[in-house]
């Protein structure tokens, strides 16, 4: 008896119903957590589809106009965790005008009704208001974690708002905002029966918060694990901190600035070295060097060290590095000079992820912050190195060949020269070989960020190589058309690519037609776009949100900044005056 | 005009300084009176530390001829608003306080510092801070010979964009002409002892 086809038809036939009960397979879906495979899994077959929306706990939206809340509410039913980002990047370096749009509270809205028992909002470069803050706190009473990354529009009203109302709170983390900081009575609304914070980042702000609630504060809430203080917190406060909560595992100090006697510089030693968990330390503001040893006891468990407030020079930080054998995160400002960063080299084996920030970038008297021998030498010690940041005012093709024979394993390369175009400063070539050693060699770089003299040749390379590619931004780079199109032909995984100040104009824009719908957006600013060009581009694909915003004084015909996005709901409603939606024109 | 060079207070030129105004005021009238005790000593032009193979480029040039600030690029370099705002306060809230801020810079140094001029009550004390930020020695100041004893020497832009020698000048008058220090070593702090 041969098999019997009817069987196997049906064996094969992606219509038929799961073989699972929808409970078991919603259940095993949900131990899905990555929000891709997600997204594949429900493209499988409509139950597949319907067990994953019914058991997807949390949504991430990248583009807060790609798609709308009540799309997103009637696909998820049951989502407790929102993430939703909101303005292009470069709005973090002023180039998008402050009322652009990407505001939080349509969205709040719709959540109140349809998820009110909301958990977790994680905004990114969105705009929160006040009034939002307080919508959001009376109206979700399980609501636990409040992240606010980069985001404006809000003072420190809305956090007392949120203090006062949300009696479930586990995580409150305010984070580089352009927040107003009125005053530091916030702080103060947490009733004094509130025990459940696990997060509090206030790093952010700077007014004087009461200093006796925050100790009491930090004392009853015993299951405080990350506490990031702002400036106003002194040496002094911290040591009282410290000693309300040994069980820290994230600490941000405020301001050690000298002002201790030599007790009070023995009691704060003491209470760092409770801290046996500590696996990250931040803040260090106006970081002193008499007063950094007092850190070393906290030091040996460190895996991530951000210093990037730090005015530290080159043997400060290799003594802070020593007492840090377990280092895979550090961020630095670049007054430790090439010198402090041979110390990474030698001191941080683990090293995994490196940034160095420049103090000054805007002052032309600096004679140098660090070179390209400072990076060379983070990669003869540090092999593991795979993110890296890095801010200088010379580099050579040469030397970033050798980084990434070195350290081959980079996922994300980003290079900022800080003179824009400005060539290899030894052979004054342009530095199209750093970068073409870059995508050759690190198979798995997502991120890359470029700069220095550039001509089409490094985005051949990149178009020929990097093939992993997700993110790109490209500033004062490039010689035609050419060089973008190179870039849209052929990196296959592009989602997001930002560019400024290019020659390209619109040959290179329309010869991504068939790319944008599977990006997330394109940036184009200060290029040679024009009107008729994006007019074109919005005409021949529907489904993609073009729009312009010009320039004080530019001609009519440019095309200034242009913003390209795929959405599913069409041109946003909510553009202000300086925005034009060219899209369904 | 004599060598006076007890180190203790003000290098002892209090009775021979000329002053027609106040100290510390009137830049037009001290310009007057430094021009002339003529007590500029000549200094090698400020060499930017440029390529490996000392090749200024372009924009360095530019620095040292007319020193007219680029047009800053907006959004450029890449910086969050954020963290230009934490560092930028600094600065100009370390520049507002009722302090003299200047740069000091030093040959060879990866990085500036910044001082402030009013907490040193004369010129020993501002060159034991910057021995001790710099963990070197400067040497003995004298007028004919400028420092001696070693191979640093610690020099000041004035106002007339002119560098001088540390210690030339009254303090007062340094005070209300200091624009920024640079710490020189080697061959040039030799050679500033011998006038032309």
């Amino acid at each position: 008896m041969g098999p019997n086809p009817k069987m196997r038809k049906e064996f094969f036939d992606s219509t038929r119903s799961s073989p699972f009960p929808d409970e078991v397979l919603e259940r095993v879906l949900s131990l899905l957590k990555s929000h891709k495979d997600r997204s594949a899994v429900s493209l499988v077959c409509k139950d597949w589809y319907n067990a994953e929306s019914w058991s997807r706990a949390h949504v991430f939206i990248g583009n807060c106009y790609s798609v709308s809340p009540e799309i997103v509410a009637r696909r998820f039913p049951r989502v407790k965790s929102v993430t939703l980002k909101g303005k292009p990047r470069f709005s973090d370096f002023n180039l998008v005008p402050e009322n652009w749009g990407a505001d939080v509270h349509p969205w709040l809205v719709v959540f109140a009704a349809k998820y009110p028992f909301l958990e977790e909002l994680r905004l990114k470069r969105m705009a929160v208001s006040d009034e939002s803050l307080e919508f959001l706190a009376i109206n979700f009473p399980n609501f636990k974690v409040l992240s606010l990354l980069s985001c404006d529009g809000f003072s420190t009203d809305g956090l007392a708002a949120i203090a006062t109302h949300c009696k479930n709170l586990t995580q409150l983390d305010i984070h580089e905002n352009g927040i107003d900081d009125k005053s530091g009575s916030w702080l103060s609304c947490f009733p004094e029966n509130f025990t459940s914070l696990e997060v509090l980042n206030f790093a952010n702000l700077n007014t004087d918060v009461n200093f006796d609630a925050l100790e009491r504060l930090v004392s009853r809430c015993k299951s405080l694990k990350v506490l990031k203080a702002s400036k106003s917190i002194s040496l002094e406060h911290l040591q009282r901190l410290l000693v309300c909560a040994p069980q820290l595992i994230e600490l941000g100090t405020g301001s050690l600035m000298p002002e201790l006697t030599a007790c009070q510089y023995a009691q704060l030693e003491n209470a760092f070295n409770q801290l046996k968990n500590l696996s990250t330390l931040s803040g260090l503001w106006e970081a002193s060097a008499p007063y950094l040893p007092v850190l070393y006891p906290a030091c040996t468990n460190l895996t991530f060290l951000n210093l990037s407030y730090a005015f530290l020079q080159s043997h400060e930080l290799e003594s802070l590095l020593c007492q840090c054998p377990h280092l895979r995160r550090l961020w630095v400002l670049d007054t430790v000079g090439d010198k402090g960063l041979e110390a990474v080299g030698s001191n941080c084996p683990l090293l995994e992820e490196l940034r160095v920030f420049p103090a000054d970038p805007f002052d032309e008297e600096v004679i140098h912050g660090v070179t390209e021998a400072g990076f060379l030498a983070v990669s003869y010690g540090c092999r593991r190195l795979h993110y890296v940041l890095y801010f200088c005012r010379q580099m050579t093709n040469a030397a970033v060949a050798t980084i990434v024979q070195n350290c081959p394993d980079f996922t994300h390369f980003r290079l900022c020269i800080m003179n824009p175009g400005q060539p290899d400063y030894v052979t004054n070539e342009p530095m199209d070989e750093a970068f073409g050693a870059v995508v050759r060699t690190c198979t798995k770089l997502q991120r890359l960020s470029v700069s220095g003299l550039l001509t089409d040749l490094t985005f051949e390379y990149i178009g020929q190589y990097a093939k992993n590619l997700e993110t790109l931004s490209v500033a004062f780079a490039g010689s035609s058309d050419r060089g973008m199109q190179c870039m849209l032909e052929g990196c296959p995984k592009l989602r997001k690519l930002e560019i400024r100040d290019c020659p390209f104009g619109n040959a290179a824009l329309l010869s991504g037609l068939e790319k944008y719908e599977s990006m997330r957006s394109l940036w184009m600013s200060a290029c040679n776009v024009t009107m008729n060009g994006c007019r074109l581009l919005a005409r021949e694909m529907p489904r993609l949100n073009v729009e312009v915003m010009k320039d004080d004084g530019s001609d009519d015909s440019q095309a200034d900044k242009v913003y390209v996005y795929r959405s599913v709901v069409g041109p946003r409603r909510d553009a202000p005056p300086c925005v034009l939606t060219l899209s369904g024109l | 005009m004599e060598g006076g060079v007890a180190y203790e207070n003000d290098l002892n030129l209090k009775e021979t300084e000329l002053r027609l105004g106040l100290p510390g005021t009137g830049s037009t009238i001290e310009k007057g009176v430094s021009a002339a005790r003529n007590n500029k000593r000549p200094l090698p032009e400020t060499r930017e530390e440029g390529g490996a193979n000392g090749k200024p480029d372009a924009q360095h040039d530019d620095q040292e001829n007319a020193p007219a600030p680029k047009a800053q690029i907006v959004g450029w370099p890449p910086i969050r608003s954020y963290r230009k705002n934490s560092l930028q306060p600094k600065k100009a809230e370390a520049e507002a306080a009722a302090g003299m801020y200047v740069k000091v810079s030093m040959d060879g140094a990866p990085y500036l510092r910044k001082i402030d001029l009013t907490v040193y009550k004369g010129y020993p004390e501002l060159l034991r801070a910057l021995e001790n930020m710099f963990k070197l020695t400067i040497g003995e100041y004298s007028e004919r010979e400028g420092y001696k004893g070693s191979e640093y020497a610690p020099t000041y832009e004035d106002k007339d964009g002119d560098w001088m020698l540390v210690g030339d000048v009254p303090w007062e008058m340094f005070l209300s002409s200091c624009k920024k220090l640079r710490i020189i070593k080697g061959s040039e702090a030799i050679g500033l002892g011998c006038g032309a």
